[in-house]
């Protein structure tokens, strides 16, 4: 009984999801009410919205960054691999380049191949300037191009929920999963329903 | 005769470049000083020549952007962009009100301040197009050492916050032909954040050293200038979507025909 609503709740919930989706009525607290375009590793073209019903985990780099984006990568997956198999498929991970000049399909794609991201729980996407400042602000990233082309940033894990609205966000970097973060990622998943 | 001076005069304001009554145009500066000091910036910054709006924007240019682009009017706008006190000083979405046609537009977030740059075909300045823009007086482009240019500006910040704002362009012009960099409001630029001031993280030490990428510590170059580096810090503890009573902001654009 207890299964059965929660797969009718579920459905249900999945419904009201499509229409509000179909309806443009996503939440206003969404990020995903930014409609700036984006191109992901493979070429293609998506808005966020195209992103509605599944928790994200977000994040900003760029390619040729030798310091901090490899941890920011690492931390992803280390967010990944603290959660179950089943979990896993139901989160996706969204890493924005902040370098639209020189990340094209093909840098991001080779940080795909090299990192070993399965592209379909990630995703490596670029947009132009002036959405990745607005992407950057909504997710509260800071970052400053320098004059050598290299970019001094604050780095965030930011969790997002399946309509793309804000739900926790980590700074702690390297080394193990924040367990505090990895709780919130699977409540959002529960909050998905199953 | 007469045609003919017509025919010339009508050429010279059609043509690319003639000077609009609201923007002047800014030569640059191929090595401007920053009050602020990144590591990469000791040798000054390069500005290139662009054009700035003589004036902030005003509530009723503010009322005329909303009316055609309803989707930045108090009360629709999304609560991602604009927090719950945008506009809010305002009689109505379409009614501004007590706030007279003339006064500066505030209580707008950044991302309204640049949808309205956007739907004039420009954008916001960047932090050193504003700073290198308000460096100059009546009389000089860079007025930034002389101590009573200072003392002027800061005078401003002792003025108590609630008496009303003037109208834009109610203070003489500077050099360029530009009013009210100082002395009415703050304004909101692009890059408000990249101004990595706000509770330096590097400076903390272990792990939250990890949030910083590559190079690029600020400091104060010139710890004299208060007046700016206090905008720098109001500017830096600003989310995006964030409103003040003191806040608006004025529109640049690049020079038609330049490269980028």
């Amino acid at each position: 009984m207890t299964f059965f609503r929660n797969t009718l709740s579920a459905l249900l919930g999945g419904l009201l999801l499509a229409t509000a989706a179909a309806a443009g009525g996503l939440p206003g607290d969404s990020v995903y009410q930014l409609t700036a375009g984006f191109t992901d590793q493979d070429g293609h073209d998506f808005h966020l919205a195209d992103r509605v019903g599944k928790p994200q985990v977000v994040s900003l780099f760029y390619t040729s960054c030798r310091y901090v984006c490899p941890l920011i990568i690492d931390s992803a997956k280390a967010v990944e691999r603290s959660l179950e198999p089943a979990q896993r498929d139901r989160v996706a991970f969204l890493i924005v380049s902040m370098d639209p000049a020189r990340d094209d399909p093909a840098a991001l794609r080779g940080i795909v191949d090299k990192r070993s991201l399965d592209t379909r729980r990630w995703t490596l996407a670029r947009t132009d300037k002036a959405a990745v400042r607005q992407l950057a602000a909504l997710l509260d990233v800071r970052y400053r191009e320098l004059a050598d082309g290299e970019f001094n940033h604050t780095s965030a894990l930011v969790l997002l929920d399946a309509q793309g609205r804000r739900l926790a966000r980590t700074e702690r970097l390297g080394g193990a999963a924040d367990a505090e973060f990895v709780d919130a990622v699977k409540a959002a998943l529960n909050a998905a329903g199953d | 005769m007469n045609g003919l001076l017509a025919l010339v005069l009508t050429a010279a304001l059609a043509a690319p470049g003639a000077a609009e009554p609201g923007w002047a145009k800014l030569p640059g500066n191929p090595a401007f000083r920053s009050v602020l000091a990144y590591e990469d910036t000791r040798d000054g910054v390069r500005v290139r020549p662009f054009e700035l709006m003589r004036t902030p924007v005003s509530n009723g240019d503010f009322l005329a952007f909303v009316k055609a682009h309803p989707q930045w009017q108090r009360g629709r706008v999304a609560a991602v962009f604009a927090e719950s006190r945008y506009l809010q000083h305002w009689a109505g979405a379409l009614d501004p009100g007590a706030a007279s046609a003339q006064q500066p537009v505030v209580q707008v977030s950044w991302f309204a301040a640049q949808a309205y740059c956007e739907a004039q075909g420009a954008r916001l300045p960047s932090w050193i197009e504003w700073e290198y823009a308000a460096a100059a007086d009546e009389t000089r482009e860079d007025a930034r050492q002389d101590p009573a240019w200072r003392e002027r500006i800061l005078r401003w910040y002792a003025n108590p916050s609630s008496r009303p704002l003037a109208d834009v362009g109610s203070q003489p012009a500077d050099v360029h032909g530009i009013h009210d960099l100082h002395g009415l409001i703050w304004e909101w630029v692009d890059d408000a954040g990249s101004l990595l001031m706000s509770a330096d993280n590097r400076d903390q030490g272990g792990a939250d050293k990890l949030q910083f990428c590559g190079a690029g510590a600020l400091s104060a170059a010139d710890r004299e200038n208060y007046a700016v580096l206090m905008r720098t810090a109001m500017l830096s503890a600003l989310q995006a979507q964030d409103v003040t009573a003191n806040l608006g902001f004025r529109c640049a654009r690049d020079l038609a025909g330049a490269t980028p």
